[in-house]
């Protein structure tokens, strides 16, 4: 592989993984405090995606104010979500809310193909975001180096939210017992409606860039790297939000890294991230960060 | 008397907590032997490392003679160890009868091809069990309510079928976690009195963890007591009660809830 | 009756023994397993591979052709179908060997995996499976009696199992697995036998599809396909067979009645177009109520058999009924 190639190659894997970082943490965290696979999560990416597509085209409005948009409604939704489909199911056996997740997230995506055709639409990439950077014989995207930037300024948000401030700290408190947080006058509701905003956020901005970097919309663009965002999550240990950057970032680079490196394997190239995912769950379920809980009988 | 159980150096570590350490216990067969401690203090960890719930970080579980440390839970329970838990672990969807048959599941000959054709080895089987049970629960007196949902009998009669569940296994030794948990003087009473009976009558030997003084003081022989993982001592009733360690431990708190 | 409601009434049939199969691993064993639609796929496949004609399979393999080890094989339909299912059975058996060691949600995206790894492999596998472009020409079949003689046969199976030895150990499990384990059953064992069981079925089911819709292409067997049975099961409330079956008739009755939300229609002389994809909102809302204020379904985990007709009619006193149930 020539080395224009194989930077491409790079640049696309770190694109890709702060994407996946992106979402992954929006995963781990809702598992970290209910428990719960939420599976409408990535729904939310296409979500916004969306409506940033109708704001920037339908509605003319400037990209910043539809993004905005995108993402508060879109955090909205997410915490609705918990509100209308979870709590009520929180003391139910837990069948039932995965049973609920895998509902919310196919009225999603079924909602989407009824409401705007199921037809990939392509997506208006702002000019003042994305055009073309050119050093030498190598041309990207200037995404390649928006995306990771903005990545990382919000994971430092999110790690000093979660380290620093009085929420943060509630919330990694009922993530390690909900039980006692919830008796030591921590309003559990509260905190449980903050991380679902927190991760729907996330994963907001990260349909967003998705749709940049991958121009196209379609209501069921979220539910690969949805299914891989929460890989990365186990990945790098289910519960640790560290781990779901690290495991994010890791997958994108691998992914892109296979189909790179050997391109007649690139039909599997979604496989080859449920295959890692059988092989951490079988040797190190824990993840690289994950520590391995032992229940108490 | 003959050495039924023992363990040996047996350590119990959940990610850096220590809620075992060292422990050196041993029962001898056919006796009535307590286990007693605060709360916390490991009893029930003590319970299942020796079931087979969790592996012990170190040491070893001996049980007539064989090593059983690190075995699964139904293995163990083949060797003839049975318990029951601290929250009745009873399956609710299953009436009384239903409940105690699980036990036979394992001792069933017949395969699962005889059973969906419907041959008569398997009916055979089947039947001969469903008699053992209900003889089972005929001498544990929850015959008359055998076909009830086990989750609508009330509490005391739950518990008592949480033991007959266990002895529908035909152990040698019976582990009961708290059986007499949330019972009254007055019921707590009858348990020692049905606790004795069944020894005697299904020759078993009993190890039990209590918080109930008087059911312990009452009918075991020997009582060990556990504090912060650690064994703080072993004796008879009357030394456990006379040693000023465990007073100071445990049962001058406890005095006052008996 | 004509073939329309016959097609109708075959579709019930296969929806019915994946309901089944699925019940069985979901609601008897208490595994969520989401991994359906890939032993489907793999019984689907076996099935039309080995009965298409190898005049057909010249024509449908254009792209790539078929492996010389398969070009001439044309079996019967009976032997293939039970093919279909042994060998779904067996990857049920591979995956299962992993998978169910772990807990509720990892199993649950495990299975999902599985099956997609599954769907991936047959796209990819051109010589064999023909990838993409799917296979046509698959010999039909159309009578009542093969679908029905199927779905009866496994009804009648699955209502032996449940009510054995075996399905109450299946039970326990579910209900509370650590006391279960406490009595001496081997819950990897017998998690591995239900799971294997309810493959056996849906590899089954899929051979039966194959048969009846005479096309099949990977896109079939994506999640989708899960989802729908899974909504049937909790419809019909997740440890009742009886009530799978009832929720299967009635879900595709529904898919073919709601056809007509997806058409343009005229309504009081107003044109209403159609929305195509709004079958599926339905379902989702469906499965959504049910499992939030209905979590039982239509017969939670109660079955209709004789002794309930006969106890609600008067005939038979309940307790003689339970007695009688002990035998």
């Amino acid at each position: 592989m020539s080395l224009d190639v194989f930077l491409q190659n790079v640049a696309n894997s770190i694109t890709l993984g702060s994407l996946y970082a992106l979402i992954a943490i929006g995963y781990t965290m809702v598992y970290g405090i209910i428990r719960l696979i939420n599976f409408a999560h990535a729904d939310l990416l296409m979500v916004a995606a969306y409506i940033a597509f109708y704001g920037i085209l339908v509605f003319t409005l400037p990209w910043y104010v539809s993004f905005a948009i995108a993402i508060v409604l879109t955090t909205l939704l997410g915490v609705s979500i918990e509100r209308v489909a979870y709590r009520p199911l929180r003391s139910a056996p837990r069948i039932s809310v995965l049973i609920s997740a895998i509902g919310v997230s196919f009225l999603l995506e079924n909602l989407g193909i009824v409401a705007l055709g199921a037809r990939p639409k392509p997506f208006p990439r702002p000019e003042d975001l994305v055009w073309n950077i050119q050093i030498g014989n190598i041309s990207f995207l200037s995404l390649t180096i928006i995306i990771p930037v903005v990545t990382i300024i919000l994971l430092i948000m999110v790690t000093y939210m979660v380290k620093k401030t009085k929420m943060g700290i509630a919330m990694r408190a009922v993530s390690r017992d909900f039980e006692t947080s919830s008796l030591m006058a921590v309003d559990v509701n509260k905190v449980i409606a903050a991380t679902f905003a927190v991760g729907s956020s996330l994963a907001a901005v990260g349909g967003i860039m998705w749709s940049m970097q991958y121009p196209q919309v379609d209501p069921l663009m979220g539910v690969f790297p949805g299914l891989k965002c929460f890989i990365a999550a186990v990945m790098g240990g289910i519960g640790s939000i560290p781990g779901a950057m690290i495991g994010g970032f890791v997958l994108g680079i691998c992914e892109v890294m296979l189909v790179g490196f050997m391109p007649e394997l690139s039909g599997y190239r979604d496989a080859f991230a449920f295959v890692v995912l059988i092989l951490i769950l079988l040797f190190r379920p824990g993840g690289i960060l994950g520590e391995n809980v032992v229940e108490k009988v | 008397m003959a050495e039924i159980l023992r363990t040996e150096q047996l350590s119990m570590e959940f990610g850096g907590l220590r809620a075992v350490s060292d422990l050196e216990l041993y029962i001898d067969e056919g006796e009535i032997t307590g286990l007693i401690g605060p709360n916390g203090a490991g009893k029930t960890t003590v319970f299942n490392v020796i079931t087979g719930v969790y592996r012990p970080t170190t040491g070893r579980v001996i049980f007539n003679g064989r090593d059983i440390t690190g075995w699964r839970p139904d293995q163990i329970t083949a060797q003839g160890i049975a318990r029951t838990f601290q929250n009745i672990r009873l399956f609710n969807t299953m009436t009384v009868l239903e409940n105690v048959m699980i036990a036979k599941h394992v001792r069933l000959k017949a395969t699962l091809g005889e059973a969906i054709l419907g041959l008569p080895r398997y009916g055979r089987q089947r039947r001969k069990h469903i008699q053992e049970c209900m003889e089972l629960l005929a001498k544990v007196q929850l015959d008359d309510v055998a076909f009830e949902l086990a989750t609508s009998l009330p509490y005391g009669k739950q518990r008592r079928l949480e033991i007959a569940r266990a002895l529908a296994t035909e152990p040698k030794l019976l582990l009961l976690d708290e059986p007499a948990a949330g019972m009254n003087p007055q019921e707590s009473l009858e348990l020692m009195e049905f606790v004795e009976r069944i020894r005697h009558e299904f020759d078993l030997t009993v190890f039990m963890i209590e918080h109930h003084m008087d059911v312990v003081m009452g009918i075991c022989q020997r009582i060990y007591v556990l504090d912060y993982g650690v064994n703080l001592a072993v004796g008879t009733p009357e030394e456990i009660q006379n040693n000023q360690q465990v007073i100071d431990a445990y049962l001058g708190a406890v005095d006052a809830d008996a | 009756m004509n073939s329309f409601y016959i097609r109708v009434l075959n579709l019930a049939a296969i929806y019915a023994i994946l309901a089944l199969s699925m019940n069985l691993i979901l609601g008897f064993t208490g595994m969520f397993s989401l991994g359906h639609a890939g032993f489907m796929c793999i019984g689907s496949y076996v099935a039309a591979i080995l009965t298409m004609s190898p005049a057909s399979k010249q024509i449908i393999y254009y792209m790539v052709p078929i492996h010389p080890l398969l070009a001439n094989v044309e079996w019967p339909i009976l032997p293939a179908i039970l093919l279909g299912g042994l060998v779904a059975a067996f990857f049920g058996f591979l995956v299962g060997f992993p998978a169910l060691r772990l807990r509720d949600d990892y199993l649950a995206i495990a299975t999902l995996g599985f099956a997609e790894i599954i769907r991936i492999i047959v796209t990819n596998t051109i010589s064999i499976t023909n990838g993409a472009l799917g296979l046509k020409n698959i010999p039909s079949v159309d009578s009542l009696l093969v679908y029905w003689g199927f779905a009866i046969v496994t009804i009648f199976v699955l209502m032996r199992i449940i009510n054995s030895s075996w399905g109450y150990a299946f039970k326990a499990i579910r209900d509370n697995e650590i006391a279960a384990q406490a009595m001496g059953i081997n819950i990897f064992k017998h998690k591995l036998m239900s799971f294997t069981i309810g493959a056996f079925f849906a590899g089954i089911a899929g051979a039966l599809m194959a048969f009846l819709i005479t096309s099949i292409d990977p896109t079939m067997y994506r999640f989708t396909f899960t989802f729908q049975i899974l909504l049937i099961v909790v419809l019909g409330g997740m440890g009742s067979l009886t009530g799978s079956v009832i929720a299967s008739i009635i879900f595709a009755i529904a898919m073919e009645w709601l056809r007509f939300v997806e058409q343009p229609m005229n309504l009081f002389g107003l044109a209403i177009p159609g929305i195509p994809g709004m079958r599926m909102v339905i379902f989702s809302i469906t499965l959504l109520l049910v499992i939030l204020f209905y979590r039982q379904g239509l017969l939670g985990t109660r079955e209709i058999n004789w002794e309930w007709i006969l106890t609600r009619l008067g005939i038979k006193n309940s307790l003689e009924a339970k007695r009688g149930e002990a035998n």
